[in-house]
């Protein structure tokens, strides 16, 4: 055969096209560039009049003109200077990096997008070179030569982009010599970009919400009763039980509060059912609320301010039911939140004690400023004293690990007391490679107000690591339950799983337990929370049958 | 192609090293560096799985792999149909296996035989960069699958109660 005529080589094809996207030249002169999927839609005005904050205006991000208000410069700067005075490790911060690179490749996001923006020193230097021009002398005169640059509308659209792919994660703090916390800076960041009416929908709404009903969602009163009622008619079928929890009830010993996710969505009902299941086997001396109905607080993600604004509600209520103290639910920064600033936020009401265990006369000393435990670790204490029969072959079909949230890991937190209670509750489970868990745990890719649908690129990119740790564990040990204590990890997580590895499930601790708490005059059970059947006990029952 | 294949096997590092690093260069200049070196699969995901995934495709290829294919192929697209490139960016590296073996292949270019063996390996090449394309199509659909199925799940309860479920799932997401 004669010689055909050559195909063109693929180089020769791609001539044409850029596949090399590698930006060239410095940081500082590479414009950013909005990609879709990689950020979340702009607030609504009505979000903002509802709570009082300024600019409100109809905008998008993706928008050339924010519609800032015109001295929006000077507002930002005295923000900043502000911050500056009031939060000496923000000063410090953006002080003391020696641009070493030991946090460079720590971020879930860098890992996960390759954009070298994402690294932590680099996200932290967008706002550092604004801080050397304006806040420092070397910065005012040499300028570009002291890594200082003018704040211009490109540039604060810039902030506000990798401000929003940031989860305040604080993995990179763990790596850092000096302990440089960049999730500290993006919260400054946060605050400022929030001055000039910039927060996005999906935090803006919930905040709303929250100010207004109560609870993210805006779920009233009668609706959160009638979802917890329903999650007592399934409760029943599965274990012939009949609960009667009670709904503001003044006197309660204690009061519970949990994210609103755990009252709607799945699979957050679940690990609900599972704190009715064992509230009601205790006997415990407890009320939900109607009015603070949220455990998670989206105003964390907008201002400390208005975190403080959001969780008035918690010892309001707690003063006006008069209970000794609070129960939170499964939460990572309702925890981090309660833990670390509530008691500063507002003084606990006189009623308020030290919270000591009805069941077991542990005194959680360590909530003695705030008054409030975590269910995990209300739950930890009772298996400790032997309070609790379990049965945990209930969860055989499960092969179960454990994701540490950022905030009740990394955020001065538990490690122990979630892994101790699922090992009480369940015969198999394995963990994730030693530099995936605990104080360096991978973020969920979605934390921060950062769970929304439109980004979801984002959200994948950033939960690849996390994703990637749970397939070793799934390919060599069948995991498929990733158990986790954290509101936004149930919402965000499935969706993970579903792209990254298939055929892993995610739970919180308490559907665990639920499943393995043998209750006073039970009817055997065929079902798991999820009333589905239940693998091994179901077979029994039908040759019985 | 058993000719090829044995030339494919001897050169197999040098081929797997070029591969990646045309694969990884599609990446900013900082970031390859650290997509390159960092070795540990658990803190580099996106270098250990394209690594990974272009070691199985080759062994697949000199037919020494027992993994199916499209796993190590997923592995890479999954990742890089998140990241940015458009579906030809995204597959374009599977072409530039041709160019990267001809080059190991050498002076043996001559070669009828090879020659011959050469032009099955190109459409074996096409038809890797085909499934690429298939799987790169499947991963997006995933996405917005994913999105519409977060949007039903967080109001499950609330549609549950109002009885709209049902109508749901009629409908197609
Ligand atoms: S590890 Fe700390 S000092 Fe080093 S670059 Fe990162 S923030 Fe700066
Ligand atoms: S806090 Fe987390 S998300 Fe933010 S820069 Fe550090 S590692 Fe990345």
């Amino acid at each position: 055969m004669a010689k055909a005529a050559k195909p063109p080589k693929p180089e020769e094809i791609t001539k044409t096209l850029d596949y090399r996207k590698t930006p060239k030249g410095p940081w500082i002169d590479t414009k950013v560039e909005f990609r879709p999927g990689m950020y979340c839609y702009g607030t609504r005005p009505k979000y903002l009049e509802e709570v009082d904050m300024p600019n409100p205006r109809e905008w998008s991000t993706s928008d050339e003109d924010w519609k800032l208000p015109e001295n929006w410069k000077e507002i930002f700067l005295e923000g900043m200077e502000d911050r500056l005075r009031k939060h000496r490790s923000f000063r410090l911060f953006m002080d003391i990096c020696v641009r070493c690179g030991a946090c460079a490749d720590k971020c879930h996001f860098y890992i996960g997008t390759g954009d070298p923006k994402n690294m932590p020193v680099l996200r932290a230097e967008l706002l550092r070179s604004i801080y050397r021009r304006y806040f420092t002398t070397g910065g005012k005169l040499l300028k570009r030569t002291a890594g200082a640059r003018e704040l211009t509308e490109e540039v604060f659209k810039e902030l506000w982009y990798y401000a929003y792919q940031c989860t305040e994660c604080r993995r990179c703090s763990v790596f850092c010599p000096y302990g440089i916390d960049t999730a500290e800076i993006t919260i400054m960041v946060r605050e400022l970009v929030n001055l000039l009416g910039c927060n996005t929908d999906w935090i803006m709404g919930p905040v709303a919400n929250c100010y207004h009903k109560g609870n993210h969602l805006g779920l009233e009163p009668h609706t959160i009763q009638s979802n917890i009622e329903m999650m007592c008619d399934d409760i029943e079928e599965i274990t012939g039980i009949r609960i009667e929890p009670t709904f503001n009830r003044k006197g309660a010993e204690i009061l519970f509060v949990t994210p609103s996710g755990d009252l709607f969505a799945v699979p957050g009902v679940y690990t609900a059912m599972g704190y009715l299941m064992l509230f009601h086997e205790l006997g415990l001396d407890y009320t939900w609320s109607t009015y603070a109905s949220e455990g998670g607080n989206f105003g964390f993600f907008t201002s400390l301010e208005m975190a403080k604004r959001l969780y008035y509600k918690v010892y309001a209520e707690a003063e006006r039911l008069g209970v000794k103290f609070i129960i939170g639910g499964e939460c990572g920064h309702m925890w981090r939140l309660w833990h670390q600033y509530l008691a500063t936020f507002w003084k606990p009401p006189e009623n308020l004690e030290t919270p000591k265990s009805p069941i077991t006369g542990t005194v959680f000393e360590h909530a003695s400023a705030s008054k409030v435990v975590h269910v995990v670790e209300f739950t930890a204490d009772l298996i400790r004293h032997g309070k609790l029969k379990l049965d945990p072959s209930r969860n055989d079909h499960l092969r179960v690990t454990f994701h540490d949230s950022c905030n009740t890991s990394r955020g001065m937190g538990f490690f122990e007391e979630p892994r101790y209670v699922i090992k009480n509750v369940c015969n198999h489970f394995y963990e994730m490679p030693e530099n995936t868990i605990r104080e360096k745990t991978f973020c969920c890719g979605s934390g921060s107000g950062l769970n929304a649908s439109e980004n979801m690129e984002l959200r994948m990119r950033g939960g690849l690591p996390r994703a990637n740790a749970v397939r070793y564990v799934h390919e060599k040990y069948g995991v498929n339950m990733l158990a986790n204590v954290c509101a936004i990890d149930r919402a965000a997580l499935p969706t993970l799983m579903q792209y990254w590895v298939p055929g892993v499930e995610v739970c919180g601790v308490h559907e665990l337990v639920g499943n393995a708490l043998v209750m006073t005059g039970e009817k055997k059970r065929t079902m798991d929370l999820r009333l589905e059947p239940l693998p091994g006990f179901e077979e029994e029952e039908e040759e019985e049958e | 192609m058993e000719q090829l294949r044995e030339v494919l096997r001897t050169r197999r590092d040098g081929i797997v090293r070029r591969w990646f690093d045309y694969i990884i260069e599609t990446y900013p200049e900082e970031t390859a560096a650290f997509l390159k070196s960092k070795r540990d699969p658990f803190t580099n995901p996106v270098g250990s799985t394209i690594k990974e995934g272009i070691e199985g495709i080759i062994d697949y290829i000199v037919g020494e792999g027992e993994e199916e294919v499209q796993t190590f192929l997923d592995r890479i697209i999954r990742i890089r149909a998140v990241q940015d490139f458009k579906p030809s960016e995204a597959v374009e590296f599977v072409f530039h296996l041709k160019d990267i073996v001809r080059a190991e292949v050498g002076m043996r270019l001559d070669e009828p035989e090879i020659r011959r063996q050469l032009r099955e390996f190109d459409s074996s090449v096409d038809k890797l960069a085909l499934l690429a394309f298939d799987i790169f199509m499947e991963c997006r659909e995933k996405i917005y699958e994913l999105k519409a199925t977060e949007l039903k799940n967080m109001t499950y309860k609330l549609l549950e109660r109002a009885k709209l479920l049902d109508e749901l799932d009629k409908h197609k997401w």
